[in-house]
């Protein structure tokens, strides 16, 4: 129940970023020189959410600033996911003391207090889109390995592992074909953890102006925050959509965690 | 167990190590220098500026330079504040970012302590799910949202604090700032105890001293609350150390004098000893309040003292 009021409204959150600015007469970096500066929300210009207080149309803004916060996401999501679950399912397999070692290693890394990591790389090497999906991600495969090696390493002993391995079948075969399809409950439970918080990890950045574009919702709280006083709007909607974005997020991922511990437990 | 704990700190060095490593090479791979500004400097100058920072000598002698240095506790001189040494930088913003941190950190122990305890002991009726969704909001919604909009809220529409800044005489400055760093904590603590707390009355044995009668209060205060601050610990470690160096954002919002804003300064100004110096410190609070978080295993748990 819970799940799927969840899921229809962040379903609604994809669809107006990816639909409003289609249905406003204003583009995202658009200036109004025609209507007012600093405007309210009001209907008359169909500026819906009002205009900063450089005349940029804020409707518009908010849902460019979400495709990319969103396209971040999916994308970031999806590099760690890669590493995360190549490095575990590797170390899981082979086991014994190649295992013991790429473990190590991840405990290592995990001591680096890798935030900062990230902020030196994107100041250094220039706000790339490209080094921002690779830089977030390459931060939050950790948690993904853990996990996938925990669950390789009960796979390795089943029967039809040690079957595929006297059919002849080579390591990496039995590794893409056999391990990796049975980890997918646990993969997308942790997939949906990792969204919201590389979601976190952009918008923290954008508001640090370390981002890859002036328009996410970090970005646009940032630029909020700084005229709250003469326009509240500007920060009230990036972070209303920003904060529901990240609420909903975490809400499917517990709920999908809940129905896995569930599911495990009734099997 | 003194053993146990001189091979834990050891084993903290080689990852010092790394860190200091990796972050020395990641900033000198970097395009620009510390002395690019606005207007170039005549050549003599920059050549000047480059043989007094010793830029001239090859890569590993600055390295393994620095490295001495940092053996003899000198962080070196930053490149940004001309005259400062790093370790004078980094000691007169250390003590408001511990100010404001410590003041969190406690704030947030005694909510979520409080919130945690009420939701468990609840369980099932209508207050424990309030509270469990409203925790899930302050886990989900980060300090850079939340801060402007108490700022917003405390300060710009109803007046009641300063919006920001930092004066000795001035105590209110701080009621904002804390409450910004300590609400996802409070919101983290609160929602680690309670599961913590449910899980250990669940147990065969506190289940055995409810049935024999012994009142839910002692079992809470006397047992059960073992077992139950484990998981709050373990993420206390590192909290604690991100909230005592100050927190980027936080110092932005409201314009505090702390450590955290050199993080992202330093790194734009290339300044590099200084960027090395703060994230040595934080990297070494990190190690050392992991140490304490497995000494504080051990003791309240003792079965897992050999680990």
């Amino acid at each position: 129940m819970g799940l799927i009021v969840a899921l229809s409204l962040l379903l609604a959150i994809i669809l107006f970023v990816l639909l409003a600015p289609l249905a406003s007469p204003y583009a995202c970096d658009e200036i109004d020189f025609d209507g007012p500066w600093s405007s309210a929300p009001t209907l008359a210009h169909q500026h819906w959410f009002g205009t900063d207080s450089l005349g940029r149309d804020l409707f518009v803004r908010t849902a460019c600033g979400g495709r990319l916060s969103l396209l971040v996401g999916v994308v970031s999501t999806l590099v760690s996911l890669l590493i995360g679950v190549a490095y575990g399912a590797c170390a899981g397999y082979a086991g014994g003391r190649v295992d013991t070692l790429m473990m190590r290693a991840v405990d290592v890394l995990y001591a680096l207090p890798f935030m900062f990591l990230v902020i030196v790389l994107m100041v250094l090497f220039g706000r790339h889109l490209l080094l921002l999906f690779v830089a977030i991600g390459a931060v939050n495969w950790l948690d993904m390995a853990r996990v996938v090696r925990g669950q390789t390493l009960v796979l390795r002993r089943r029967e039809f592992i040690a079957a595929a391995r006297i059919g002849g079948l080579s390591d990496a075969r039995i590794i893409v074909r056999h391990i990796v399809p049975n980890l997918v409950d646990i993969v997308v439970v942790y997939a949906a953890l990792t969204l919201p918080q590389v979601i976190l990890i952009e918008s923290f950045l954008s508001f640090l102006g370390l981002g890859a574009a002036s328009t996410s919702w970090g970005a646009l709280v940032d630029d909020g925050a700084r005229e709250m006083m003469a326009t509240p709007w500007s920060l009230l909607f990036p972070a209303l959509f920003l904060g529901a974005t990240l609420l909903l997020l975490n809400l499917v991922a517990e709920q999908l965690r809940l129905r896995l511990a569930r599911g495990a437990g009734t099997t | 167990m003194l053993s146990f704990a001189l091979r834990r700190l050891l084993s903290a060095v080689p990852t010092l190590f790394v860190l200091v490593t990796l972050t020395f090479f990641l900033m000198r791979a970097a395009p620009g220098g510390p002395f690019d500004g606005e207007r170039t400097l005549p050549p003599q100058v920059e050549a000047a500026l480059t043989r007094e920072y010793h830029l001239d000598a090859p890569l590993w002698r600055q390295y393994l330079d620095y490295l001495g240095n940092l053996a003899h506790g000198d962080l070196g001189p930053s490149f940004q504040y001309e005259g400062y040494r790093v370790t004078e930088l980094i000691g007169d913003a250390l003590p408001v970012s511990l100010a404001l941190g410590s003041a969190a950190l406690a704030l947030s122990l005694l909510l979520g302590g409080v919130i945690g305890a009420v939701a468990a002991l609840r369980q099932g009726r209508w207050i424990d799910p309030l509270l469990t969704h409203i925790t899930l909001i302050g886990v989900s919604i980060p300090n850079y949202v939340i801060a402007p909009l108490l700022v917003l809220l405390f300060a710009v529409t109803l007046g009641w604090l300063p919006a920001g800044g930092w004066h000795h005489d001035r105590p209110t400055d701080m009621v904002l700032p804390v409450i910004a760093l300590a609400l996802p904590q409070i919101a983290y603590i609160a929602r680690l105890l309670r599961n913590g707390l449910i899980d250990a009355l669940a147990t065969p044995y506190l289940r055995t001293a409810r049935a024999k009668g012994l009142p839910l209060r002692l079992l809470v205060l006397r047992h059960a609350w073992r077992p139950a601050v484990l998981p709050v610990i373990s993420h206390l470690g590192p909290a604690a150390a991100g909230l005592l160096t100050g927190s980027v954002v936080v110092e932005q919002v409201f314009g505090i004098p702390g450590l955290g804003r050199y993080f992202v300064q330093a790194a734009l100004n290339r300044d590099y000893t200084l960027v090395l110096g703060a994230v040595l410190l934080y990297g070494t609070l990190i190690v050392l309040f992991n140490f304490v978080v497995d000494l504080l295993y051990g003791a309240l748990d003792p079965r897992l003292r050999t680990a």
